[in-house]
């Protein structure tokens, strides 16, 4: 290996990199909220690839019709059980919150249509229509049993992620789409020819984590999130409503998520299940970094990304297998060395 | 202060309150007035935390209950109360335990900082100056502080919303008996802020001294009930929860 091959490598790497850092942030940002490990963030990042490569062809993605369709049967399930005069006195309220956005989503993926030059409309509707999906999806699946344990939880992750993989591909088929270029422009760097696109990648990803960081770290918005995982009980005393935090954590989730597949849709070709493998590989830079700490889990993501880049480049075959294989000493490492349980309330 | 004088901070007509189908509380009727300490003492598993859990909306529960001179159809969330004024301190305190003690206390006032006060900084002080053990240990996790610290921690961050009622579930639970004075002392405080404060109690003795006001709970029901000073007189009451070494005479 010269180092050209090396430097060419290492763009790649960090790239990749990237991308598993977004979703390792977001899971992260999932767990320590509500203790779910979101297996279906993969997804996510399918849906917006795919949203936004059938946009450019001038389509309306399937995942609109889903999308309004949770958002109503979200208020169905709100109201059913209420009292009529109470039901009927909520039911502007609900229908804004989850019904009117769908809608809003679903018609300016249209217009987006009719404006096929429009590449800024098109991503703005893609963004939408994923991020929207959040809320309804903790909403429908996590937030009836969100009391639940670790495991209950994580079990019903999975099922999630196999509803949603069907659905992608009944909507998207089973071909994989890519979409057009954000920017041709490159440089060159030495021998390294850095395309916009990557470094792109790179500082939506930093930015990304910069912001999550500040918000749990260092503001007592992040702080009351993150006490909802922590003792539910507690914080609801304290004001702080455990099913408004479930649903914000999985809408700024499913946000990260579409940024991501925005951003990768352009560079590399996506099925409707391409996203699984880069959040199992997200999960191992989330894993890293302990499933709380932001920083950590980028540093892990990055180190995946470079893993990943030398076993391509010296037994391509089995790229996934070592990246795989790696989880079972951190997770070694991390139990051996954080010695935390999933809940305080061994009070 | 005169009970019938003030307002009533909360009134329970009726209340029962059943885990599955056995009923942990029942038709129980309660009344608390603004700047009243109310004290509910009687024996393991009468369903005293069962009452404040319901009170506080953390139970679903029957009957009426009126707080804050609202009567709605709809029962409130715990949220809906935090906001208007009530407060809960828990039988198991329900402290962030991997957080700070600074955090815990910090968010005791999210709710009113997410209503634009930004008093917070001198809130923070005040509890610190009300326990100076906390400040001691403030970047401290929660979940390694000792018992008592916990329970003081619990009360500091119960203070921080500012509450106008407060639910006590046995602060001295497990406490030395100074610092228990010490609890008292601070809830006799409260009251004299204006505070208002149902006070579940095992040590009677206690709890009758600062209350105005008593139930005995007894098997899911009030038994006795009346001003904390004749509660304290009363027969069954020294009998059965302030041991024979009363100071009363005999009377008849
Ligand atoms: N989650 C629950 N499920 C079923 N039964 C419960 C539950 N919590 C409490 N109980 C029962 O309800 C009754 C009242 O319990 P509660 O905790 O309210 O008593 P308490 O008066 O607070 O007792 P203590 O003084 O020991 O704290 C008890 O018989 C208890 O076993
Ligand atoms: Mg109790």
């Amino acid at each position: 290996m010269n180092l050209d091959i090396a430097l060419w490598l290492s763009q790649d790497a960090i790239t990749n990199g990237a991308v598993y850092a977004l979703l390792a942030i977001a899971l992260i940002l999932v767990y320590t909220v509500t203790r779910i490990i979101f297996v279906p963030q993969g997804e996510f990042i399918s849906f917006a690839a795919l949203s936004l490569a059938t946009l450019q062809a001038g389509e309306t993605p399937g995942a609109v019709y889903l999308l309004i369709a949770g958002g109503v049967l979200v208020v169905a399930l709100d109201t059913s059980g209420e009292p009529w005069d109470l039901a009927r006195q909520r039911l502007p309220g609900r229908l804004a919150r989850f019904v009117a956005p769908p809608l809003a989503a679903g018609a300016l993926a249209r217009l987006s249509v009719a404006r096929p030059d429009a590449l800024w409309l098109q991503i703005l509707a893609t963004l939408a229509i994923v991020t929207l999906m959040g809320p309804i999806v903790y909403r429908l699946a996590f937030q009836p049993i969100a009391d639940a344990s670790v495991l209950i939880l994580l079990i019903v992750a999975v099922a999630v992620h196999y509803v949603l993989t069907g659905m992608g591909l009944l909507f998207f088929g089973g071909e994989g789409l890519r979409s057009k270029p954000f920017s041709l422009l490159s440089f060159k760097l030495g021998a390294l020819n850095v395309t916009a696109q990557s470094l792109l990648i790179v500082i939506a990803s930093l930015a990304l984590i910069g912001a999550l960081w500040f918000l749990f770290e260092r503001t007592l918005y992040g702080k009351a999130l993150h006490a909802t995982a922590i003792n539910r009980v507690g914080a609801r005393l304290m004001g702080v409503s455990p099913n408004l935090s479930g649903q914000l954590s999985f809408t700024l989730a499913a946000f990260i998520a579409a940024v991501s597949g925005v951003l990768i849709a352009p560079i590399t070709t996506v099925y409707y299940d391409t996203g699984f493998l880069i959040s199992l590989k997200g999960f191992v830079g989330a894993t890293i970094g302990g499933m709380a700490s932001y920083p950590l889990a980028a540093a892990g993501s990055l180190l995946v990304g470079f893993l990943e880049a030398g076993s391509s480049f010296w037994w391509s075959a089995f790229k996934d297998p070592i990246v795989f294989t790696l989880i079972v000493p951190v997770l070694l490492w991390r139990s051996l060395s954080a010695p935390h349980s999933e809940k305080d309330d061994a009070q | 202060m005169n009970r019938r004088d003030s307002p009533a901070l909360l009134v329970a007509r009726d209340v029962t309150i059943s885990y599955g189908k056995v009923a942990a509380v029942r038709s129980v009727s309660l009344e608390i007035r603004a700047g009243e300490v109310v004290a509910i003492v009687g024996p393991n598993g009468a369903g005293k935390t069962t009452l404040l859990a319901g009170l506080m909306a953390l139970l679903p529960l029957q009957g009426e209950v009126r707080r804050f001179g609202a009567t709605s159809g709809i029962p409130p969330t715990v949220e809906q109360l935090v906001r208007a004024g009530m407060g809960l301190i828990p039988e198991r305190r329900e402290l962030f335990g991997s957080m700070s003690v600074e955090d815990n206390l910090r968010l005791g006032g999210f709710d009113r900082w997410r209503q634009g006060a930004r008093d917070g900084r001198s809130d923070l002080d005040g509890v610190f100056d009300l326990f100076p053990r906390l400040r001691e240990r403030r970047d401290q996790e929660a979940g390694t502080l000792s018992g008592g610290e916990r329970q003081m921690l619990a009360l500091g961050r119960a203070l921080m919303a500012h509450p106008k009622l407060l639910l006590l579930d046995e602060p001295s639970l497990g406490l030395a008996p100074l610092i228990i004075r010490e609890i008292f002392r601070i809830i006799d405080g409260l009251r004299a802020r204006g505070v208002s404060i149902l006070l579940v109690e095992q040590n009677a003795r206690a709890a009758l001294k600062v209350a105005d006001y008593a139930y005995v709970m007894e098997s899911g029901s009030f038994v006795i009930e009346g001003s904390a000073a004749a509660l304290a007189q009363d027969d069954r009451v020294i009998e059965a929860y302030l041991g024979v070494a009363a100071t009363t005479p005999p009377s008849n």
